[in-house]
């Protein structure tokens, strides 16, 4: 006969309150944060709480939301999509040349438009990942350039001038709905749509099936390569949309429009607990990780700080979030070493 | 035996797998009735694994017939062979660490409500469902990640009864398991009897063969050799039959005098591991530390070792105490450490065999600063001819090589460093029967040649056939020292289990 280990409990050790807590936490942390800066700045400069001031935060966050969301879907499969800037300035510049030579043109054609251009994009990232199995880092990484090396050719030395675009166009930079800007609303009705999904939906659950155990997921016999493809689809559609915001808010754009973008992006998921090597996280705490770092942006300009600092800050909190997610599941593993010990002690 | 009158549900004749030139599979033929267990037994690389694959639909047949309820079928992907009502249950988990144990289940089949939303009460209340049919106790809303091994086996095995599987394959499924917890599994594999499912049982313990199963298959070096009713063989021809000889003795252990002491320790203590330990262990002897699992007896290694930190009392080698917790120091102090998983701690898989061989001498092998190809070749083959390893050139990666020759360059890798005191902690677990002899005969042959010897294992047999001692660990405490001639399987497992 054999004799193996003394009986691990069969009972589960009720671990996943505590998980679940944390993950939730994470969100909730970072509400609090935000909420402490803000009023911390307010007492420092009564203007930070003005209206037109948490307007102004909304629309700088508005962007990065947006590119956080599909960002969160595509590392949700341990993969990674770095083109989402360069993907936003390309279809910023195509929609602005667009009208250019359209002035009368629809909104809803700059929307299909710039959404077009960068499903495109993102199809033939995921297109090559998927087939190629070359990673994700590296396929994204030469895109990044490519898309911009393109859209420095077409763009060479051209600006295009908010004359060229429609004002009902622009409208949506500026004008708000309840107080809100637009240019917000939008990418906060995606979060909460995207969110629902990627708990309701079977193919969005296999998303994170993916990132989890990606050999499991083959083996459990879902489609990896169909739902990976779509998840940079997402990730290239919404960075489209991204820059026909873009032009909206700003009304003019270049060959440079979203440069550096992609970094941003994936601090504000990684800050919003959403684990770079996939299976975990949320759309809703990227999201909200966004909105922090262009709050600590906002706040360091009111405080009087050189806004040099904001790197320096911006990397300091991802640090902090991760040690602490680190620091937190160490403890739990030690405090279960400890229990199931001291229970055999005595 | 009831279940033969029935058709089988699966039939596999002269089933082939090729890989290029490489013949994974020659001959795979077996037939599964329902509500039988079926054991395939076979050696490390007798094709088990690709017969397994080509059910799952993960490989395709390149010859022969597969047939299953009654029709000629080829499956062109784990998702048509689970259709099919397939389960696997794999060696390696294959759960989501990430998601909750409910969708673990129903992964890709969730119970949908309106606008095809996954129902997640409807989904939580048919796990809790399955979970009280076989009679375990999970949380269906716990995160998969941090679950026991068994409990994950059950979660897999819920999984196959949410699809209404009609085979289930279980590859090894006793491997990391307590009594405990294999008596627990061996009460659902019934269950799943009883309900007419048939279960292949793949396993390298004998014992739970004769026990649970009522058929088995042994192949060898990819090809069929035999089916027989389990009451018609004695597990002497089956291992006859898998390994294609004749194995005389399984532990080649000879008896010889020890020499003077290697190692003490003195009242070792690591607070809420292990308390109070004190033993010696001599040159040329083969000292076991035996126990449950949880037991304390790999920590203790460990602890020696200087990976894990001592809360009091001394280890002593050659009479010098051991200072400070560091695997250097005891590496300089003569200590080789073969860890249980060695493909997670005992090997760098991607390196060759040459540099693992090298790995734990790097500093005797170097000139000044430089190490030299030609002195790491020269030790690797030399070990490797020692070891009778199985390879094809010494520049191979070790993760191409089976687990018995890896453990094989794990223990040249230590034997290299030419140490006074060796720790192997379970040499042999996950290793075909041939093979196991072979780590067996390395290792008496170690301690013949002085170097004092300390093996951790869980099989009993191993440890009345090895050992000159026998420590028995209970709850983190030394039980009981049982000297060789007095060692029985019945003194163990009382000690081990406190009814002394």
């Amino acid at each position: 006969m054999t004799m193996t280990e003394e009986l691990a409990p069969a009972t589960p050790v009720k671990t996943h309150r505590i998980a679940e807590t944390l993950s939730r936490a994470r969100e909730i942390a970072i509400v609090v944060i935000i909420l402490v800066i803000f009023l911390a700045t307010t007492l420092k400069s009564h203007d930070f709480a003005h209206l037109t001031s948490i307007q102004q935060m909304g629309t700088n966050a508005s962007l990065f939301i947006l590119l956080a969301i599909g960002e969160t879907m595509v590392l949700a499969t341990r993969n990674v999509d770095l083109s989402v800037g360069s993907t936003l300035g390309i279809s910023a510049f195509l929609v602005g040349d667009y009208f250019t030579h359209n002035p009368h043109s629809s909104i809803v054609v700059a929307f299909i438009i710039g959404i077009g251009v960068g499903a495109v994009c993102g199809s033939i990232i995921g297109f090559i990942v998927t087939v190629t199995k070359v990673p994700s880092l590296v396929v994204s990484l030469a895109a990044l350039y490519i898309i911009r090396g393109i859209l420095n050719i077409i763009g060479l030395g051209i600006q295009i001038e908010p004359t060229a675009i429609p004002l009902s166009f622009q409208k949506i930079g500026f004008e708000t709905f309840a107080g809100i800007p637009w240019i917000f609303l939008i990418p906060v009705l995606v979060a909460l749509v995207v969110a629902y999904a990627m708990r309701s939906y079977r193919s969005m659950r296999e998303l994170y099936a993916i990132g989890s155990n990606p050999s499991a997921a083959q083996l459990a016999g879902v489609p990896v390569a169909r739902r990976v493809f779509t998840a940079f689809v997402m990730s290239g559609s919404l960075a489209g949309l991204g820059g026909v915001l873009f032009l909206s808010e700003f009304a003019t754009t270049n060959a440079t429009a979203g440069t550096g973008y992609e970094l941003l992006v994936i601090a504000s998921c990684v800050i919003g607990g959403v684990a770079i090597f996939g299976g975990s996280g949320t759309v809703i705490g990227a999201a909200l990780g966004a909105i922090l770092l262009q709050i600590i942006n906002q706040a360091l300009v009111v405080i009087n700080v050189s806004p040099f600092w904001d790197s320096a800050l911006a990397g300091a909190l991802i640090l902090v979030t991760i040690s602490f997610d680190r620091l937190l599941s160490n403890r739990a593993t030690l405090a279960l070493r400890l229990k199931g010990s001291g229970a055999r002690d005595e | 035996m009831s279940s033969t009158a029935t058709e089988p549900i699966l039939v596999m004749e002269g089933v082939a797998k090729y890989f290029g030139a490489v013949v994974a599979l020659a001959n795979g033929s077996i037939k599964l009735y329902p509500g039988e267990a079926h054991a395939l037994l076979g050696e490390n690389g007798a094709g088990k694994s690709t017969l397994v694959k080509i059910i799952a639909g993960v490989y395709q047949t390149d010859r022969g017939t597969f047939t299953y309820d009654g029709k000629v079928r080829n499956f062109h992907g784990p998702h048509d062979s689970q259709d099919a009502g397939i389960a696997v249950i794999y060696q390696e988990p294959t759960l989501f660490d990430d998601l909750n144990v409910a969708e673990n289940i129903f992964l890709g089949r969730q119970p949908l409500s309106f606008a095809r939303r996954i129902n997640q009460r409807e989904m939580r209340r048919q796990s809790r469902e399955i979970f009280k049919q076989l009679g375990v106790d999970i949380d269906p809303n716990r995160k998969a990640k941090g679950l026991s091994v068994a409990d994950q086996q059950m979660v897999e095995i819920a999984k196959a009864l949410s699809k209404d599987a009609r085979v289930v394959v279980m590859d090894e499924p006793t491997a990391a398991l307590s009594p405990e917890e294999v008596k627990r599994l061996f009460a659902v594999v019934a269950n799943l009897r009883e309900r007419g499912v048939a279960i292949l049982f793949i396993s390298h313990r004998l014992e739970e063969v004769f026990e649970i199963c009522q058929r088995v298959t042994i192949m060898r070096d990819g090809s069929f050799v035999r089916t027989d009713l389990i009451d018609d063989i004695t597990i002497d021809q089956v291992v006859r039959s898998m390994v294609g000889r004749d194995l005389s003795t399984l532990f080649p252990k000879t008896v010889i005098p020890a020499g003077g002491e290697v190692l003490r320790l003195e009242r070792l203590t690591r607070e809420g591991t292990f308390y109070d330990i004190s033993f010696t262990v001599n040159a040329g002897e083969i000292v076991a530390l035996s126990g449950l699992v949880g037991s304390g007896r790999t920590e203790i290694a460990r602890a020696i070792f200087g990976i894990d930190k001592y809360d009091a009392g001394s280890v002593y080698i050659n009479g010098t105490k051991l200072k400070g917790n560091s695997p250097l120091r005891a590496m300089h102090a003569g200590i080789g450490f073969v860890p249980e998983d060695r493909r997670q701690q005992g090997l760098v898989m991607d390196f060759g065999i040459d540099h693992n061989v090298a790995l734990a001498s790097l500093r005797r092998l170097s000139r000044g600063l430089l190490l030299f190809r030609t002195s790491e070749d020269n030790l690797a083959a030399d070990w490797a001819l020692k070891l009778q390893l199985k390879y094809g050139k010494l520049t191979d990666e070790v993760n191409t090589l089976s687990g018995g020759n890896q453990q094989k360059v794990v223990l040249a890798k230590w034997l290299a460093g030419q140490p006074k005191l060796i720790i192997v902690d379970e040499p042999t677990r996950g290793i075909d029967v041939g093979t196991k002899s072979e780590v067996h005969r390395i290792i008496d042959e170690l301690a013949q040649s002085g170097v004092a010897v300390l093996m951790i294992s869980s099989e009993l047999p191993e440890v009345l056939g090895m050992a000159d001692r026998v420590l028995v660990m209970r709850e983190g405490r030394l039980a009981a020292t049982i000297n060789r001639a007095d060692a029985t399987q019945e003194k163990v497992m009382l000690a081990a289990t406190g009814q002394v």
